[in-house]
């Protein structure tokens, strides 16, 4: 019998099979600690303390979030559409430059109220720019994003090297780095402005564009489900056939849905470079594009989910961190091979347990005949 | 604090640490911490050279030293400033670009000394350490063009930044120095952090390097120069390796390496604040400071004739002397000399 049609409780798809799954992972992790004698409970008891025990934890806990949001709100919107965006990287790298072309120009003119929104608006326009051409050769050419946006990783990354080796770089430095933007230029840190308040907090990365993940949340949330323009997107991505007879420009969903997954990576720019770094420099995206994938398969593609399965990846960074400051055993690459566990048997073994939580579902459901989703 | 800590644990734990500190009288007096780059404490390289000091210095003193290894951009000031907190001191940051990250670690711990290699960070308790690559480097493009017969040399670097071109720019002159004519053939093997640890792609620039009639590479490429000194032993040419001593590799097709010596410098870091003698300030490391200079060992002593290194000491004296001048590429940018 087939169980993948069988419609479950929210509740089930949404909080037990995830937990079920990253207590499997967590098993097998503990395997691995185990295997290198030192305690795995300690060494969870460590990373979860390392995430949340204290207001430094929580702050970068939640930096990192910011940034699984953005990328995996944008691997989620364009799945809707059945588009296979993987190029949240280049387009977070290219965000990067549209904040740093922007800054530098500008932030000796203009005041922080009018010179953020900017930032934040070309951070978004540069990240669309990137997904745009991908979009126009799947939509007009029928080149497959998937391989198209892989590429425009590597475009991007090309592209941002030159530059900040050859020209952006602030002359007599180092690091291929641009020069420190304005204090005008900052989004502000969330010790900031709770001090402002009155409220004393540790200093930790966490800045403003955190609010501004959440209001994305939402804002997609609402475009996708609430609006005329979401139902074209979801009704492209079920099937093309259905789409044109209701009138429905499958190329235009194409483009328009990759444009605004672009923005959505490029928002990664806001967090990285406006608000932590304050000047444009190489790989502040470090990988937040890739793991946006497995955010969003986490997350079912749903902002709630992503949301928290974004939250998991900060809690998995920062604990992470933590767990190889405060075990020297536990090596850096150890914690990359406990998280990819947790992405194995959450993302791609995600639905490994459905069918036997079906059976199981199915027996202890109170009456009635399968209802087929 | 340290101190007062100390004496207070001394009597409760006097019996029991006694047998432990009349081996290291001053065991207990300094918490070192180093915090790694993102290449990692075992890149064979630049990294590794750091990790070999500091664990000199612990196998010496029997101190131990907290480590952390960066995965990410905001993890290197999260780091410093954990190590700080954890009341270790000194705190060394390794590579250029923990700077910003310890610069502003350093200000909110103006009693905890620091230490930072491969950049300048100026304030009354840091001590930066840099190096003069460029010499190095003009030396090892002596012996390149001495020892090359068909005068067409070749340089691979790693990630395609200023500090690496100040290595080819210092090893084009080495090697113009000698013989002006001859060609320097210089690929970078990318331009992402991954060109530190691309062994297999260092090994096919050089084999097309090969192609083009090069008979000696220089790797300034951290992990990726593995694969340049296996594709010099399997084509039988010559290589030059970088940091650490890496002539043991392969013995008899390594030329030489050139040697930065931030295992000297790690070292004396940490062995400077247990003896009290720390010094804050900018600490530049060339050849007369024996921060760089070129390996000479029983691996690759039958490579080097009587006369490549009389020539190698002879430059080696006049660039000490000022009488040579190493055009030092991230003065300007260019490499016009």
């Amino acid at each position: 019998m087939s169980t993948s049609n069988i419609e479950l409780p929210a509740w089930v798809e949404v909080i037990l099979i995830p937990i079920l799954n990253i207590m499997m992972a967590l098993f097998f992790a503990g395997l691995i600690i185990l295997a290198i004698g030192e305690n795995p409970v300690e060494a969870v008891g460590i990373m979860i303390n390392g995430a949340f025990g204290y207001d430094e934890a929580i702050g970068y806990t939640l930096y990192y979030t910011t940034n699984f949001i953005f990328t995996g709100l944008a691997v989620a919107i364009a799945f809707h559409a059945r588009l296979f965006n993987i190029g949240g990287e280049g387009q977070a790298y290219i965000g990067g430059l549209g904040v740093g072309l922007t800054f530098l120009l500008l932030d000796g003119y203009l005041p922080a109220i009018v010179l953020l929104p900017i930032g934040i608006i070309a951070a978004a326009l540069f990240g669309a720019l990137w997904a745009f051409i991908p979009a126009w050769l799947q939509a007009y050419r029928g080149s497959h994003v998937v391989i198209t946006t892989i590429m425009f990783n590597f475009i991007a990354s090309s592209l941002m090297v030159y530059l900040l080796v050859n020209v952006l770089i602030m002359p007599g430095s180092m690091s291929p780095e641009t020069r420190e933007f304005q204090q005008n230029a900052w989004l502000p840190f969330m010790h900031e402005l709770l001090a402002g308040i009155g409220i004393e907090v540790t200093r930790t990365p966490l800045n403003l564009s955190f609010i501004l993940a959440l209001v994305c949340c939402v804002l997609v949330w609402i475009y996708v489900w609430k609006t005329r323009w979401g139902y074209a997107l979801r009704t492209a991505g079920q099937s093309e056939a259905a789409a044109v007879y209701a009138g429905i420009k499958p190329k235009k969903i194409i483009i328009i849905t990759m444009c605004i997954s672009g923005a959505l990576a490029g928002l990664v720019a806001v967090n990285e470079i406006m608000g932590v770094h304050h000047r444009l420099l190489l790989n502040f995206t470090a990988g937040y594009g890739f793991t946006g994938i497995a955010v969003a398969l986490m997350g079912r593609n749903h902002p709630l989910g992503i949301l928290m399965a974004s939250l998991l990846f900060g809690v998995l960074y920062q604990g992470g961190a933590e767990l190889a400051f405060e075990v020297p055993k536990i090596t850096r690459e150890m914690v990359v091979a406990i998280q990819g566990l947790i992405i194995l048997f959450s993302g791609a073994l995600a639905l490994m347990l459905r069918p036997a939580i079906v059976r199981l579902w199915l027996a202890v459901r109170p009456g009635g005949v399968p209802k087929h989703g | 604090m340290r101190f007062s800590a100390k004496s207070l644990f001394k009597p409760a734990l006097a019996s029991a640490a006694a047998l432990v500190l009349s081996a290291t009288a001053s065991a207990a007096d300094i918490k070192p911490a180093v915090v790694f780059d993102m290449g990692g404490k075992f890149d064979k390289s630049f990294n590794q050279g750091v990790y070999d000091g500091v664990e000199k210095f612990k196998s010496e003193t029997g101190i131990e030293y907290r480590e952390f290894e960066v995965t990410n951009e905001a993890q290197r000031e999260q780091a410093l400033r954990r190590m700080a907190q954890r009341g270790a001191d000194p705190v060394l940051g390794i590579g250029f670009a923990q700077a910003p990250a310890l610069e502003k670690v350093a200000k909110e711990f103006p009693d905890t000394r620091f230490a930072i290699i491969d950049m300048v960070v100026d304030l009354p308790n840091v001590r930066s350490i840099v190096f003069k690559e460029h010499e190095g480097s003009f030396l090892v493009g002596v012996l390149a063009a001495l020892a090359s017969e068909s005068a067409k040399v070749g340089f691979v670097g790693g990630m395609d930044i200023p500090l690496i071109r100040r290595f080819a720019c210092g090893y084009e002159q080495g090697v113009k120095h000698v013989n002006a004519d001859a060609e320097v053939v210089q690929n970078m093997t990318g331009t992402t952090p991954a060109a530190w640890n691309d062994p297999g792609r260092g090994g096919e620039l050089t084999k097309s390097q090969f192609e083009r009639g090069v008979d000696v590479v220089y790797a300034a490429a951290g992990g990726t120069g593995v694969g340049v000194y296996q594709a010099a032993k399997d084509a039988g040419k010559l290589a030059i390796g970088v940091d650490s001593n890496q002539n043991y590799l392969h013995p008899g097709t390594m030329l030489t390496s050139m040697l930065k010596r931030v295992d000297v410098a790690a070292y004396n870091v940490f062995m400077d604040s247990m003896n009290d003698e720390f010094t804050p300030g900018i600490q530049v490391l060339g050849l007369s400071e024996e921060g760089v200079g070129w390996a000479l060992d029983e691996h690759n002593e039958s490579m080097i004739t009587g006369e490549m290194k009389a020539k190698v000491d002879e430059v080696s004296a006049m660039i000490t002397a000022g009488e040579i001048s190493v055009h030092d590429y991230t003065s300007d940018n260019t490499c016009t000399y």
